[in-house]
């Protein structure tokens, strides 16, 4: 079973074609939430970080646990943790000991992002 | 795990009417040049796109001028390791891709990999990926996907594929009179960015091309598409418009890309830009889902939605042609 494209010009309908099919709805954000103890947890989950924001006590230790079928790599913006890649119910910890905001993202799919910030 | 409930492809080939008898369904436009539906072909000629249901006598015309070109495959996001339900067997699936290449009437020349050769950039994802590929003789050309890059910034990759090659692991070579470009995007990803080229590849593609003629086809392949087809899900490279200005000039450029798991394709000026399958699994359709992850379909439909590129350049004309196959 086969589809040819063959390709001899331009065509702007093709293109305001595409743009047609591309009008999307944007994904909803996760909520921010807020932990006391020592550990909490943030599930990564359909290419989200969830909460996007965790707050949490200084000396906490947050854990990424990924519930996806693609890995994933947790890092901070700023290079100061890097996870290696974590694969479908692998997770990664880090601990927070200086209060602070730390912004992170997934390094291979970079629109993930979220944020720790640490009282 | 089904991440998608949505799976609105239409399965049996693309073309509905032909009221005007002219071979022209102008209903069914959309269909026929945005999904991988089977058993039509699409013809864009002079601005206008016309498609034949496959097999009708005028489906075998562009065939018949392949004679004398360059014909090579691409194959993309192969994914060796993954497991989940979307695939449990992607060994089997890129045999079928193997099988399906050595059935073409009109063999290769080569084989472009357009990247997630692996699932985790383990070793032995990627010696199984070079195993089967074996059974195809062909000389293969890769360039990474985010999962060959995983743990080591590409080291891996570039022992492996690129050894020779620029950088991360650009380089570009010559075939028939084509010029073809690797890109690598799938590195040193900024948070909130999507796939990157980076300034040190821009200045060497924009040296790379400047001693050439023009009419000089050019095939860019890379992993993640150069054109922005979803941002929401890091479906474009920030910097592909910059490279693509490089490449004005030249009456003919195509840009070959994996990553999406799904065949697309647009046309801007002399630009054509497509998307492969993916031998592995399947992903939803652009904001079809909650996220861009693997998606299950019915196991009799997968390999229907699995399949390779073949892509055919005539010699004395602009047009290269791209057909995808499934593995169906
Ligand atoms: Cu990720």
């Amino acid at each position: 079973m086969k589809k040819t494209w063959l390709i001899a010009g331009s065509s702007l309908f093709i293109a305001m074609a595409i743009a047609a099919l591309l009008v999307m709805v944007h994904p909803t954000l996760a909520g921010g939430a807020e932990t006391k103890g020592s550990g909490a947890e943030v599930k990564v989950d359909n290419f989200t970080f969830g909460p996007d924001t965790l707050t949490v006590a200084v000396n906490s230790t947050v854990t990424w646990l990924n519930k996806d079928d693609i890995p994933h790599v947790i890092a901070s913006n700023d290079g100061l943790f890097k996870s290696k890649a974590l694969d479908t119910d692998q997770e990664y910890s880090y601990t927070f000991t200086k209060a602070g905001t730390y912004a992170y993202y997934c390094s291979i799919h970079p629109k993930m992002v979220g944020k720790i910030v640490v009282q | 795990m089904t991440k998608s409930k949505l799976f609105d492809r239409n399965p049996n080939g693309l073309i509905k009417h032909d009221h005007n008898n002219d071979g022209i369904d102008r209903r069914g436009f959309l269909q026929c040049m945005a999904w991988a539906g089977t058993g039509a072909l699409c013809l864009i000629e002079g601005g206008v796109l016309k498609s034949f249901a496959f097999g009708s006598p005028k489906a075998s015309e562009p065939k018949s001028d392949k004679i004398g070109g360059l014909t090579f495959v691409q194959i993309s996001d192969s994914h060796m390791g993954f497991n989940k339900p979307a695939n449990p067997d992607v060994v089997g699936t890129l045999k079928a891709a193997v099988d399906k290449i050595n059935a073409l009437p009109q063999q290769p020349e080569f084989i472009l990999h357009t990247g997630d050769i692996s699932h985790l950039s383990n070793p032995e994802e990627f010696d199984t990926v070079d195993q089967i590929l074996k059974g195809t003789n062909k000389e293969i050309f890769f360039v990474p996907g985010e999962h060959d890059v995983l743990n080591d910034d590409g080291k891996m990759f570039r022992e492996r594929y690129a050894k020779n090659f620029q950088g991360s692991g650009w380089y570009s070579f010559d075939k028939n009179g084509v010029h073809f470009i690797g890109l690598v995007n799938v590195m040193n990803l900024k948070a909130g960015g999507l796939g990157t080229l980076g300034n040190e590849q821009l200045e060497w593609l924009e040296d790379n091309v400047r001693h050439l003629k023009s009419s000089t086809p050019i095939v860019v392949f890379a992993h993640i598409p150069l054109w922005t087809i979803y941002p929401e899900w890091g479906w474009g490279t920030e910097d592909g418009a910059q490279a693509l200005s490089y490449l004005k000039r030249f009456g003919s450029v195509t840009v070959l890309n994996g990553h999406i798991h799904q065949t697309m394709q647009k046309v801007e000026g002399n630009v054509t830009f497509h998307t492969a399958f993916s031998t592995a699994f399947v992903q939803p359709a652009p904001g079809k889902a909650a996220g861009p992850g693997p998606m299950k379909v019915p196991a009799d439909q997968l390999r229907s939605l699995l399949g390779l590129t073949d892509v055919n350049y005539v010699q004395g004309r602009h047009a290269l042609a791209l057909v995808d196959t499934s593995l169906a």
